[in-house]
């Protein structure tokens, strides 16, 4: 067995290079004026790229306080109440009501049904069941394996396990739990800087292929000898394997320049560093900002072009410092307030988590890409897993679309769905981004009706 | 892949006859004919990685990243390991963790310890030497001997590294780093092959029965004996089997493999998130966690293995280990300085018995700031006894727990609202009356007599077993015949990644067994680990027609 260059003649010819030691430094020169007159792509004529991500809180809206009912799909969104802060980002968000999740008889599994109908298009047939996997990876199949990584996955909550991405049941993204490890592997030795005028393919780089080449070398041996349900396993094995191999072939490429990139500081003082778990909400602020910041450069500095960020869980576990009830207790366990039609501590929690979306908009769109700035190249889908947490309810959940997509959507409308399955706003995401898919879902939830409201 | 009970109608009979008489366990029935599953392959779980490095590179090799998440299948993670693969980002961590152990066990301070000779220039590609440190490394790390022509193929990749990094340890380090990331490695797999002694019949290799072995009992790799005994076909032979079943019981190390089936059983992954508000529960910090955890840990090895106890014992002992930052919420004096365990017994009259009141299963089983008997209730009935509580309904007003102006004081007040709603109540009457008892301990674990201001009435039953507290709650957990059965059903799941059901063959033999060994677990261990079931298999499904074995050569474009 040889070391394997799986690779175009000059790319082969390139590597072979400087695995024979005469490493190679491609020197381009980075100027401002790479980008174009128009700022939407670089000079040179790559296309500024279009990222998605999703962004997830747990237990929805209180109905009524969440944004003004609209009787018809049109411009003008009223946010109020508990997404009050997110009306100053009105112009590049789209709200989508009365969208609902069908189960078609199934039992609606308190706060799992929701995000497991709505990210994969099935609902599931018993609780955890993952059944098909969640848009966030078929996107990412799509537009993600020429980064260097294909996904990243955020919780804010200290627990990889609040990750709303799986492939399925069995196949889940464990998500980081840490922005200083975050940036620690963001930033790391690894880093390429695109803004360098020198590049140099790291030969370790190289090599870290090679070890992937020598493994799937000895795939067909392997496969022989097992059985055809162990062949599933492994198949998903050889998958990822496959899908690494190409990212770090992107590693020994020079990335395209990009002047949004900057490589920042590392997280300090930002209350979460020594304290990485934890569901009390100023940490998890904290966690969410700090995450903000350093995911902000991952997508500048196209490192990735998928991300999910949970910023709480699906059962919301936040909590005051001092309280003896969480989010998810209160909205169950908390009395209305018939003068103000809600349960307001379950409500002062929902706004807080409308208001980390705000943050977080906001730091994306402080980030001047091109001639405009990170989130017109990006379609953030915000989103949570019920409407009104006090029944479960899984109709009418509460999603967004945040920033332009490059231009392929339209911005500031609220959007009626007049009790349309939410898989049109998982397929209209899939296909905004590329996905090749004209129908998604199953049962109930299947849908082949696009959101055409918002397509530019 | 996935072998659970809805699997079982798949299974092929193999009509295993198992002489009685063997002396392989303790005392009891004779094994069973009994069914056998299709070979299987299972994703190392976290701790049988770190396990597996520490056993080979020694605990100065840190392992640092994140592993993909197992499912919790029939209570178990280990069982919904053999469902799971690795995601495209979980590879990139494994690739990660890889090249750092790589990277340390061959940095200078290290590489005495574990190459087998030392080259005089780094520069120059020493091939024995990678060849020995190879085949030597690979064989612990894939349970079974590489071939010839596979330590070439490392060993040629290492020259190819090593020429273009420059360094012979570099690329010694890369070559390590592709046996780390080899599925053979990551994955537990059942290879088989024909068995000699019946016709058409699959056995498992002796190297796949090693690895089953040495998973069950010490939760890791297995050790160089068991590797040579199977070198030798000696793992065919349930006599001479039994000779290192006997053995390894023996080792101290039988304690890792206990204590990672409990930390399965009892969920406590979970400790890896616990939070307790620290205003609400200060002396509950994180000293204390990772004691709590580690409280209980040692009670079931002191009690199951070093005492050989009765398991059911666990739940009305009330011999423990103290340590100083426990005293501080169990309030108790501990004379032992920082960082030293001591033995511990509550009095008599303590409320406190049981592995059930202590800590970890308190704090676990309770919201951040304050307790819940009700999920109390539901993980004695799902850990314990393993009965499943269904999921409360959707529509769901709990509100009367919070409502200012109730009159209710405490928690066993609170529920009772439940029982006005027939929504509610079928549920809440299956796991309150249980979680009640232990209404003397707050989200911490800590005791207390009244809540706000409330005497509080500890009384409660479980399956029509009246008792006044958690004592009396141990003890009917203590008599109950699901404690024991949902033990025998975890441990062979744990063991196989098949659940059994209750009426099950299979399952009746471990039972009897289990009650004729006095309940001890080292002897149902020994009974499994020397069974012929433990060990057979059925034929695999080879077709080629599901998967095209081709696929996936190619590079993504």
């Amino acid at each position: 067995m040889g070391i394997r260059y799986p690779y175009p003649t000059s790319r082969r010819a390139l590597l072979r290079g400087v695995l024979a030691g005469s490493a190679i430094t491609v020197g381009v020169p980075f100027l401002d004026s790479l980008l174009n007159s128009s700022g939407t792509a670089l000079a040179v004529g790559t296309p500024l790229p279009v990222r998605f991500g999703t962004w997830f809180w747990g237990l929805g809206h209180t109905p009524g306080h969440g944004v003004d009912a609209k009787a018809a799909t049109g411009s003008g969104i009223g946010f109020k109440g508990e997404t009050q802060a997110l009306a100053t980002h009105r112009d590049i968000i789209n709200y989508f009501g009365k969208f609902n999740a069908p189960l078609d008889g199934r039992s609606n599994y308190p706060h799992a049904t929701g995000w497991i109908a709505s990210r994969t298009g099935t609902a599931p047939d018993k609780q955890d069941d993952v059944p098909a996997p969640t848009y966030d990876l078929l996107i990412a199949d799509k537009i993600g394996t020429r980064n260097r990584f294909k996904t990243i996955d955020l919780s804010c909550t200290g627990n990889p396990r609040h990750s709303y991405s799986a492939r399925s049941t069995y196949n889940r993204n464990a998500a980081e739990v840490s922005p200083a490890a975050f940036y620690g592997r963001l930033f790391g030795p690894e880093f390429v800087d695109p803004n360098k005028a020198e590049f140099t393919p790291d030969p370790r780089t190289m090599v870290r292929q090679s070890v992937l080449s020598a493994v799937k070398d000895d795939r067909q041996k392997l496969m022989r000898q097992v059985g055809v349900s162990d062949r599933a396993q492994l198949d998903e094995y050889f998958t990822s394997l496959r899908e690494l191999e190409t990212q770090l072939e992107v590693q020994l490429q020079k990335p395209a320049p990009n002047k949004a990139c900057l490589v920042i500081d590392p997280p300090q003082d930002d209350g979460v560093q020594g304290n990485e778990t934890g569901v009390e909400i100023t940490r998890v602020e904290a966690s969410h900002k700090s995450f903000a910041r350093i995911l902000a450069m991952a997508v500048a500095c196209n490192q990735t072009s998928v991300f999910n960020v949970v910023f709480s869980d699906s059962n919301s576990s936040l909590r005051r410092a001092g309280e003896s009830v969480t989010h998810h207790s209160l909205s169950h366990e908390e009395r209305m307030d018939p003068e103000l039609g809600l349960q307001q501590q379950t409500s002062w929690f929902n706004t807080r988590s409308m208001d980390a979306l705000a943050v977080f908009i906001g730091t994306l769109s402080s980030i001047r890409e091109g001639d405009g700035t990170l989130l017109d190249n990006m379609l953030l889908l915000a989103g949570s897993e019920t409407s009104f947490a006090k029944n479960h309810s899984v109709d009418d959940i509460p999603f967004m679309t945040v920033g332009k997509a490059g231009g392929r959507i339209k911005t500031g409308l609220h959007i009626n769905g007049n009790g349309d399955p939410v898989t049109r706003v998982g397929l209209t995401a899939m296909q905004v981004m590329g996905v090749s898919i004209d129908s998604w879902g199953s049962r109930s939830l299947q849908t082949s009706k696009s959101v055409n409201d918002i397509l530019a | 892949m996935i072998p659970v009970v809805s699997h079982l109608r798949q299974w092929v009979l193999l009509a295993l006859f198992v002489f009685a008489g063997l002396g392989l366990t303790a005392c009891g029935p004779a094994e069973p004919v009994t069914e056998s599953a299709p070979p299987d392959m299972r994703r190392l779980t976290e701790e049988q990685y770190r396990n597996i490095i520490a056993d080979v590179f020694g605990t100065t090799i840190t392992v640092s990243g994140r592993f993909d998440p197992l499912v919790r299948t029939e209570g178990l993670l280990a069982v919904g390991a053999w469902s799971t693969s690795v995601s495209s980002a979980g590879l990139m961590q494994y690739e990660e963790i890889a090249r750092s152990v790589a990277a340390q066990v061959l940095n200078e301070t290290n590489r005495p310890l574990f190459a087998p000779c030392q080259t005089s220039d780094d520069t120059a590609f020493d091939e024995p030497c990678a060849r020995q440190f190879l085949a030597k490394v690979g064989r612990v790390l894939f349970r079974r001997p590489l071939t010839d022509e596979e330590v070439s193929a490392r060993v040629s990749f290492a020259r190819r590294a090593a020429d273009s990094l420059g360094h012979f340890y570099d690329g010694l380090s890369f070559s390590l780093t592709s046996l780390l990331v080899d599925p053979e490695f990551l994955f537990i797999t059942d290879f088989t092959e024909p068995d000699p002694d019946q016709r058409d019949a699959t056995r498992l290799t002796a190297f796949s029965k090693a690895a089953r072995l040495s998973f069950l009992l010490w939760n890791t790799t297995p050790d160089d004996a068991l590797l040579i005994a199977a070198e030798n076909g000696d793992l065919h032979s349930m006599d001479r089997l039994s000779r290192h079943v006997d053995r390894m019981m023996a080792s101290p190390r039988l304690n890792n493999g206990v204590r990672a089936f409990f930390s399965d059983m009892l969920e406590f992954n979970k400790f890896d998130v616990l939070e307790k508000d620290s205003i609400i529960y200060p002396a509950f910090g994180t000293a204390a966690v990772r004691d709590a955890r580690e409280q209980t840990l040692r009670t079931i090895t002191d009690h199951l293995v070093t005492r050989n106890g009765d398991y059911r014992d666990l739940f009305t002992t009330r011999k423990t280990f103290m340590s100083r930052p426990l005293g501080m919420v169990y309030q108790v004096r501990v004379k032992a300085p920082e960082n030293v365990w001591e033995p511990f017994e509550f009095p008599a009259d303590d409320p406190r018995a049981g592995i059930q009141a202590q800590l970890s299963f308190l704090a676990l089983n309770s919201h951040p700031g304050r307790s819940s008997p009700t999920l109390r209730g539901k993980a004695i009935r799902n850990m314990l006894l393993c009965q499943r509580v269904p999921d409360p309904p959707a529509d769901v007003d709990f509100s009367e727990f919070n409502d200012p102006n109730s009159p209710s004081k405490t928690a066993r007040d609170r529920l009772s609202a439940h029982a006005t709603n027939a929504a509610c109540a079928g549920c809440h009457r299956i796991t309150d009356p249980i979680g009640l008892a232990l209404e003397n301990f707050d989200g911490s674990g800590q005791f207390r007599a009244v809540e706000n201001g409330a005497h509080i009435d500890t009384s409660g039953d479980l399956d029509g077993i009246l008792f006044a507290d958690g004592a009396g709650l141990g003890q009917a957990l203590h008599d109950n015949p699901a404690t024991t059965s949902c033990l025998v059903n975890r441990i062979y799941a744990y063991a196989s990644g098949q659940s059994l059901s209750s009426r099950n063959e299979w399952m009746a033999y471990l039972e009897e067994g289990f009650a004729a060994d006095g309940y001890s677990i080292t002897a149902l261990l020994k009974r499994i680990a020397s069974s012929t079931t433990f060990y057979a298999v059925a034929p695999a499904d080879t077709s080629e027609q599901e998967f095209d074995l081709a696929a996936n050569t190619s590079p993504v474009e």
